[in-house]
């Protein structure tokens, strides 16, 4: 039971999530510059997308604002930081940059492996490469005494 | 379909929308957390540490294609148009860094954060929405 608790709920969210992305277009990186190219032939589609998703998840909140634990684990683990610091925006920034020149981001790029492995198996394989670059260069070093 | 924009997907948009929407509610509901894909897949692939199920970080990595496949099969499709590799493997490399960097992507930022009312992934999104916004447009000016 507990590994099932464990595995379904993260299972059926990412299903839930891949097919999401698929019906909306969003797995094809040039839909997903056609709305960043809001200074040509702009495509606001993935505005709507935006909409949808933030809309059901702001009900979700003010659920989850009366419920002292989640269904199916012992609590919930959510960011609690306030504090906007530089690596935030330009660790962004950077982000928005590779997403502006593939039409890709995390996701979709996942969710794409289903459908056009060939094309994002470099992505996919460059991104966390680039996580882990992240992770030595900044990462705080532990000091041992 | 909406004026103006004979390309747009307004009804699909939203109906993906509101199915990525269901699948986030799911998982901070459910599983208490947010489905925050970079974050996930840091977790998971052990680049990131964290109080994450190894158990749970794979379910939902492996069920974002498994969705992608469920749309796909049993309809007739066109493949979608991806840049050359090397183009794919600078962008990677910047997703990657930027989003551990930032703490965050389209989906914990832009979809878990924003709905929150979070100030730092509003501010973070509205930080990658403009440079990739800016990036297009520097792209179309050297042609692409």
């Amino acid at each position: 039971m507990s590994f099932a608790r464990r595995l379904l709920p993260p299972l059926v969210s990412g299903l839930l999530f891949g097919a999401g992305l698929t019906v909306s277009g969003m797995t094809d990186p040039q839909r997903v510059r056609g709305f960043l190219d809001v200074f040509g032939d702009w495509d606001p589609t993935l505005a709507f997308v935006m909409g949808g998703a933030v809309i059901v998840m702001a009900v979700a909140w003010t659920i989850q604002s009366r419920m002292r634990t989640p269904m199916f684990g012992a609590k919930f683990s959510l960011p609690d930081r306030k504090d906007l610091d530089g690596r935030l925006i330009a660790g962004s920034v950077l982000f928005g940059i590779g997403w502006g020149i593939a039409g890709l981001c995390p996701g979709p790029a996942i969710a794409a492996l289903a459908l056009s492995p060939i094309s994002v198996l470099p992505f996919i394989g460059a991104m966390l490469a680039g996580m882990l670059l992240q992770k030595i260069t900044m990462e705080r070093k532990v000091i041992r005494p | 379909m909406l004026p103006g924009f004979p390309d747009a997907q307004p009804v699909a948009g939203l109906v993906g929308g509101v199915l990525i929407g269901l699948a986030a509610a799911l998982m901070l509901l459910g599983a208490g957390r947010i489905a925050g894909v970079s974050g996930i897949l840091a977790r998971g692939t052990g680049i990131a540490r964290g109080d994450m199920a190894m158990t749970s970080a794979w379910g939902f990595i492996v069920g974002l294609p498994l969705g992608a496949l469920a749309i796909r099969s049993g309809f007739d499709w066109e493949p979608a148009t991806f840049a050359s590799w090397p183009v794919l493997i600078v962008a990677g490399l910047l997703v990657g860094f930027g989003t551990r960097m930032g703490s965050g992507c389209t989906s914990g930022h832009g979809v878990c954060g924003v709905s929150r009312l979070s100030q730092r992934s509003i501010v973070a999104t509205a930080s990658f929405m403009a440079a990739g916004i800016a990036t297009v447009f520097v792209l179309s000016l050297v042609g692409d």
